[in-house]
């Protein structure tokens, strides 16, 4: 509840150069994707977005160092996070909605069974199974599916393991130890980053060796989209962990009064949880 | 529990008082760079409400354009393929274009001076809310001079409609669809903070007006399901150009699935479409019953159960396409049971006027309007939810009769009630009463000579979105085209009415209509551009349990 010196800043002009930046950026794309234009729109869309997000946050870290915020504030910006994470986990639930669809329902009523069957008149040879290796229609399959014990589960592991060192370095923040924070922190990065890489390598070994592609099937789709989009996450979210370093070297953060910091930290739990979805559903089972 | 007036408000010191964070401001720009840089909640409730009027006008030409092709049987005026794209870019222009926005413009304006708040929880991100809105909109009209033409495939984009046989410049609309989405988020966002947060000290959540609890539940709904729908878009984007298959069934896929992503964004959407309906009619028929809202209580807890049925009963929008058997009756009888606590809503606000002392100013009207038609709209949409009679009204006329009388005189008139209740607290001015009048009347018989016949040519079996029709038909569209026009053009009146009353009209007190309790009241008319810099202290009514 308001307690008399909630602020108000002023006139800002970020949010408007932001919408402009996104609307270029995004046409950039449509342009790139329906005129076979070349990339230099959304590239300028792309930097100017991230230009003024940086100067963005810029104000308000001045405005939070400035004392400006009291704990109200601090609420709004809680209450911000944590909605906006709502946001993004009922993204992946379409994603991950889709592929339990298709398992469960898509492909048992092509090949014949239940009460939607009938469905199998279309294509009477095709046989359902998962990973779907040959698509009813004239779909070419993937060749072989990628083993989740290998590559998936050192992923699993380095994610996972983030999620520990960047605890680590919360709880150092909180006990001002701010040494182990920046070592802790610096972890973290390196960790998302070599998930980042390895995650790459992943993506070649599919589609130069196993044949997975964005063009194989349902199978090829449900895989690179959602691991797809989880990986542009950890690159946001490593991004973010790589700034708050950054905020670390230069004095930022108090031991009771870091909410940036802490923000940062629920995303990347976010993102983490999220892999251990895609790991159990899209790799194992 | 209703709220009330704090007895001790300091109306004064908060309304001439710099304290807090605009001390340190400098004079805020003129001119075009007040609005495009301001993060002062009643500019962008502003900018919202006059976007979402460009809109509604501009949504309201594309529907004319259908009713006078409709006009008569026969093709006349457009080509069939034109006439898709009016069909199309009319529902979306009216659903994102312009119900949404007025409504996330009402909640700016009014949620923090409901509640006591200086402005909204974070300012600036209210800003870029609705800056991305201008920029989506354009992006979607310019589609209608692409190559190809614009949007062809209903506002629902059914695959494999709006993928493999879509227009090329489907992937702009996607796109758009995109920026909106992400604006409809934030400001979401921003409201879910503002209401939990920046309660003025001593007021409860179950003191807030009921417009809050109604807006912060349709917060939560936008939040889970927008991004679904940016899933399904997102989809669409890549089956049409990265050669995906998720609505393909020959890659395994299914267009089934598009179905069910859209139907589980656009139920609960319509629902957003229609709770901050509620909440404002709930502020208006107490103030002009002189009544205290009767069962405050079950108002809130109905919303709730309606928001979490909402997430229940998408596929009653599909009993035709081929659903196993459990879903059709599952989802039929969770649809029904949605009739119960909207029963709850309809009959609270009757029960607030049994017995109050009425009287009919043009606030008033638009939302008895409300309670009457949007109550029509549900039966035909009880109607519409028995599955086995679904199979004869899907897809026909029958439909469009009933969604359009939950969202014209449904959310629309609670809109236009909302603006006449609340334009002497913006602009210091009482609308004038007798054009008020002429609009309210001119709208209804316009709204119901446009939709009611629409009920009878759906039952005899006319399909929706064709542009051509058969003969036994005509009398109906001729009834439907005339009243569009006559809405439509009634609708000018509220343009001129609202002009006017920027400009003059008769001056409105602080508390401009006698039986009004909320906080909004409380500060003067018009509200000065930075209210409740220090929170008032709110005081519940004591007499009221």
């Amino acid at each position: 509840m308001s307690g008399g010196s909630y602020y108000v800043p002023p006139t800002s002009k970020w949010p408007v150069l932001g919408s402009l930046a996104l609307g270029l950026m995004l046409i950039g794309f449509g342009m790139i994707l329906v005129h076979g234009m070349n990339g230099i729109m959304m590239a300028v869309g792309f930097v100017a977005l991230l230009t003024v997000m940086g100067l963005w946050f810029r104000d308000v870290i001045k405005e939070s160092r400035g004392g400006l915020y009291d704990d109200q504030m601090d609420r709004s910006f809680r209450q911000g996070m944590a909605w906006f994470i709502f946001s993004e986990v009922m993204f992946f639930a379409a994603f991950f909605g889709a592929l339990f669809y298709v398992r469960t329902f898509a492909l048992p009523w092509l090949d014949g069974e239940g009460a939607k069957g009938v469905a199998a008149l279309l294509w009477p040879e095709f046989t359902a199974s998962w990973p779907l290796m040959e698509p009813p229609g004239d779909v070419a399959g993937p060749r072989e599916v990628l083993s989740p014990w290998q590559l998936p589960l050192v992923n699993t592991l380095i994610l996972v393991g983030s999620s520990i060192t960047l605890t680590v370095a919360h709880e150092g923040l909180k006990e001002g130890m701010r040494e182990t924070t920046r070592n802790w922190l610096l972890v973290t990065v390196l960790l998302g980053l070599s998930f980042i890489i390895i995650q790459g390598v992943e993506y070649y070994e599919a589609y130069h060796h196993y044949g997975i592609t964005l063009e194989t099937g349902i199978y090829g789709s449900t895989f690179f989209l959602l691991t797809g989009f989880h990986g542009a996450h950890v690159i946001i979210g490593a991004t973010i962990l790589a700034v708050m370093l950054l905020r670390i070297l230069r004095g930022h953060f108090a031991a009771e009064n870091h909410f940036g910091f802490e923000a940062a930290c629920w995303y990347w739990h976010f993102v983490d949880v999220v892999w251990v979805g895609l790991f159990l559903f899209v790799y194992v089972f | 529990m209703a709220p009330k007036l704090p007895l001790h408000h300091p109306v004064e010191q908060s309304s001439t008082a710099s304290a807090g964070g605009q001390a340190a401001h400098s004079a805020p720009p003129r001119g075009l760079m007040r609005w495009l840089l301001t993060t002062n909640h009643k500019e962008i409730g502003s900018l919202y409400l006059i976007f979402s009027l460009t809109m509604f006008f501009i949504g309201g030409v594309f529907a004319l354009v259908v009713r006078a092709e409709l006009f008569q049987p026969g093709l006349q005026l457009v080509e069939p393929e034109f006439f898709n794209q009016m069909t199309t870019m009319h529902g979306l222009i009216m659903v994102f274009g312009a119900i949404m926005p007025s409504f996330v413009g009402l909640a700016n304006w009014m949620i923090p001076l409901q509640i006591g708040a200086p402005d909204m929880a974070l300012p600036r991100l209210n800003n870029f809310s609705f800056w991305l809105l201008p920029v989506a909109f354009t992006l979607l009209l310019s589609t209608l001079l692409m190559p190809g033409g614009g949007p062809n495939f209903g506002w629902t984009f059914y695959a494999p409609l709006s993928t493999t046989y879509a227009p090329p410049s489907t992937t702009f609309f996607i796109l758009s669809l995109h920026i909106a989405g992400i604006s409809s988020i934030l400001g979401a966002i921003n409201i879910i903070a503002t209401v939990l947060n920046l309660r003025a000290p001593g007021m409860r959540m179950m003191d807030m007006p009921l417009f809050c609890w109604t807006w912060l539940i349709t917060a939560f709904l936008l939040i889970a399901v927008m991004p679904v729908l940016a899933g399904a878009v997102t989809m669409m984007l890549m089956d049409i150009n990265f050669g995906t298959s998720f609505f393909n069934a020959a890659g395994g896929g299914d267009p089934v699935l598009f179905q069910h992503l859209f139907w589980f964004f656009g139920h609960p959407e319509v629902y957003i479409m229609i709770l901050p309906a509620f909440g404002i009619v709930s502020a208006i028929i107490p103030t002009f019953s002189r009544k205290r809202l009767f069962g405050y209580a079950s108002m809130v807890y109905a919303t709730g159960a309606i928001a979490i049925l909402s997430f229940m009963v998408w596929a009653h929008h599909m009993f035709t396409v081929g659903l196993p058997l459990t879903a059709e009756l599952f989802f039929m009888y969770t649809t029904m049971l949605i009739a119960v606590p909207t029963g709850v809503k309809v009959f609270n606000w009757v029960a607030t006027m049994f017995r109050g002392s009425i009287s009919f100013e043009p606030p008033m009207l638009f939302a008895l309007a409300f309670v009457v038609q949007f109550t029509i709209g549900g039966f035909s949409g009880l109607m519409l939810a028995i599955s086995p009679a679904d199979f004869q009204y899907h897809d026909t006329y029958f439909v469009v009769a009933h969604f359009h009388y939950v969202l014209v005189p449904g959310a629309l008139f609670a809109i236009l009630a909302a603006a006449y209740y609340w334009l002497p607290k913006w602009t210091g001015h009482y609308p004038n009463l007798k054009l008020a009048h002429w609009h309210f009347w001119l709208s209804v018989i316009g709204v119901n000579l446009t939709f009611f016949p629409m009920h009878f040519s759906g039952l005899a079996g006319m399909p929706r979105r064709i542009p051509d029709y058969a003969l036994q038909f005509a009398d109906f569209n001729l009834a439907s085209s005339l009243g569009a026009f006559l809405f439509g053009a009634s609708q000018l009146l509220f343009v001129w009415l609202i002009i006017k009353c920027v400009r003059g009209g008769e001056k409105a007190p602080a508390k401009a209509w006698e039986g009004a309790e909320d906080l909004e009241w409380s500060v003067p008319s018009p509200a000065p551009l930075h209210t409740f810099e220090h929170p008032p202290t709110f005081r519940r009514d004591e007499n009221s349990a």
